[in-house]
């Protein structure tokens, strides 16, 4: 799983391999289609799409003369999973930090309250 | 504005950046306070259940920091030691250089950044640059295990206490 994940963000490093996942997010295409708006080789285009096959975000159809790449939503989903986990692990660390702040606030007012109260009795 | 009181990320897909940010009731002052005084830092710097012990800390404009994080009295033998200069310490932000000696070799740069929102509130940004993707993924999949941990830990208690 772990290795599977791995292999998601170094397929998702590259800018051309992200703009085609973008583009299969919109729907199934093929490997002609998915060339169409860059200046690169069929072949290139196959490459690419091989890291994204290996990696588990796009599966290749059966038919035999199209083959249409197909986005494989759910390993996205695993990596929403993981970065929410992270984000909870961040929000969890600034729970903390609201209390020390709220402890430091009470701390500031408290040495702050000695000098009024003092004016306030020598006021009345 | 809206208030931000749950902390949002985003996971940059151009560069390797892990974009925090979070609102605290409190003025820029004391947020700044809180991430530079060793004494208020290791309150809640975590992770959950880890104590944090300084080593180091020289919280200026080219000094450094060092500490070390461990499973209540570390007898478990988890501990995890993290170091980092301090680039440049303003009271509106702090630049400081990150890594874990596990991985000495994989240094990301953070940068908080304080933005007063007026009446004693403060919105906290904090950028995390790693060295690689694979840097950033083994960064946030650590914070998928630490997560998984506690998640489950919370699980067994809940079983403990037939809640479940």
């Amino acid at each position: 799983m772990t290795d599977q994940l791995s292999k998601v963000f170094s397929a998702l490093a590259d800018p051309t391999r992200r703009d085609m996942v973008a583009r299969l997010a919109v729907g199934d295409a093929t490997v002609g289609e998915l060339a169409a708006p860059y200046n690169v080789s069929l072949q290139a285009v196959s490459k690419h799409l091989k890291v994204l096959e290996q990696a588990g975000l796009v599966t290749r159809g059966r038919e035999a003369q199209r083959r249409p790449v197909h986005l494989e939503a759910e390993v996205f989903d695993l990596m929403t999973k993981w970065i929410e986990r992270y984000r909870r692990q961040a929000e969890e660390r600034y729970q903390r930090l609201d209390a020390v702040l709220a402890a430091m606030n009470q701390s500031d007012t408290t040495t702050e309250n000695p000098r009024s109260t003092a004016q306030e009795e020598t006021a009345s | 504005m809206t208030t931000i009181t749950e902390a949002a990320i985003e996971a940059d897909p151009i560069v390797p950046i892990i974009r925090i940010t979070r609102d605290f009731a409190a003025t820029p002052e004391q947020v700044f306070r809180a991430h530079t005084d060793p004494a208020l830092f290791t309150q809640w710097v975590g992770p959950n259940g880890m104590v944090t012990t300084i080593d180091h800390w020289d919280a200026r404009s080219g000094g450094s920091w060092r500490y070390t994080a461990q499973h209540g009295d570390g007898s478990d033998g988890m501990q995890f030691a993290f170091r980092g200069c301090f680039h440049e310490v303003r009271t509106d932000r702090i630049v400081q250089t990150f890594t874990w000696e596990g991985q000495p070799d994989r240094v990301a740069l953070e940068t908080l950044s304080l933005e007063d929102l007026g009446d004693g509130r403060t919105r906290l940004h904090v950028q995390s640059l790693c060295d690689s993707f694979e840097d950033r993924d083994a960064w946030l999949r650590s914070g998928m295990e630490v997560g998984v941990n506690d998640g489950y830990a919370k699980l067994d208690e809940l079983l403990a206490r037939g809640r479940i």
